[in-house]
């Protein structure tokens, strides 16, 4: 049986409160867990240096780190 | 137009419009927060909004000490509002950061929600008539010190 356009509108509406659901205001004062160390994309000089190396050799991409922080919303 | 006038609908809270210099500071004790709050009429008040895990902050705390040490004898009241989830969180950085001036914590995010502090660390300054005088995101050592004495300064002036 074709679904019929009520049926249609109810399923698309489930699917935008389960999506909407998932979303979440995420304010300065409850940035704990994104403060964390192993949230800062520099944490490993290494690793970074072999991605720097990467995207410099294949896309000729190189700097634009220039924003800082691991994104508490600190200074 | 007051502080909680603003408020806006957001998806999932009911949220006021960010404080601002000439807005009226809320009354605080209406916000439930954890721990006592000082006498704060007719005088100068500082609501510092901190975190254990914000690093701003933890620098921040020997500059707030040593104000609080200068000018809390001259009518000039700080209070550190914590806003860690978990009590033992603060209670360990409190250990580690020993400071004599007010902490409450802000557990239900009352507070926050109302004044909308736009990063870790902020400060507000309110005038003895209750008036926030202004807003100060960020600690960024010794200009933000002199900041602070500037305005704590020019505040007191006017209890005179």
């Amino acid at each position: 049986m074709p679904p019929t356009r009520k049926s249609l509108s109810a399923a698309v509406l489930l699917a935008g409160v389960l999506l909407a659901s998932g979303c979440k205001n995420v304010e300065p004062w409850q940035k704990r867990t994104l403060s964390d160390a192993t949230m800062r994309g520099d944490r490993d000089p290494a690793g970074q240096g072999l991605a720097d190396h990467m995207w410099f050799s294949r896309e000729a991409a190189n700097g634009g780190r220039g924003v800082g922080g691991g994104g508490c919303g600190c200074n | 137009m007051g502080v909680l006038g603003a408020a806006t609908l957001s998806p999932f809270r009911l949220s006021a419009a960010a404080a601002k210099a000439g807005d009226k500071l809320p009354d605080l004790a209406k916000f439930g927060l954890e721990g006592t709050l000082p006498a704060t009429a007719g005088k100068v008040v500082h609501l510092d909004f901190w975190a254990s895990w914000c690093v701003p902050c933890k620098e921040s705390f020997p500059v707030l000490e040593a104000l609080h040490k200068e000018y809390g004898p001259k009518g000039y009241v700080l209070i550190g509002i914590s806003m860690d989830e978990e009590k033992a969180e603060m209670d360990r950085f409190l250990k580690q950061n020993k400071v004599t001036f007010p902490i409450v914590r802000d557990a239900k995010e009352k507070a926050a929600f109302s004044l909308r502090p736009p990063g870790m660390p902020t400060s507000y300054f309110v005038a003895p008539d209750g008036v926030i005088h202004s807003v100060h995101p960020k600690f960024e050592g010794e200009s933000t010190r002199k900041t602070y004495v500037g305005i704590i300064e020019e505040l007191l002036a006017k209890l005179k």
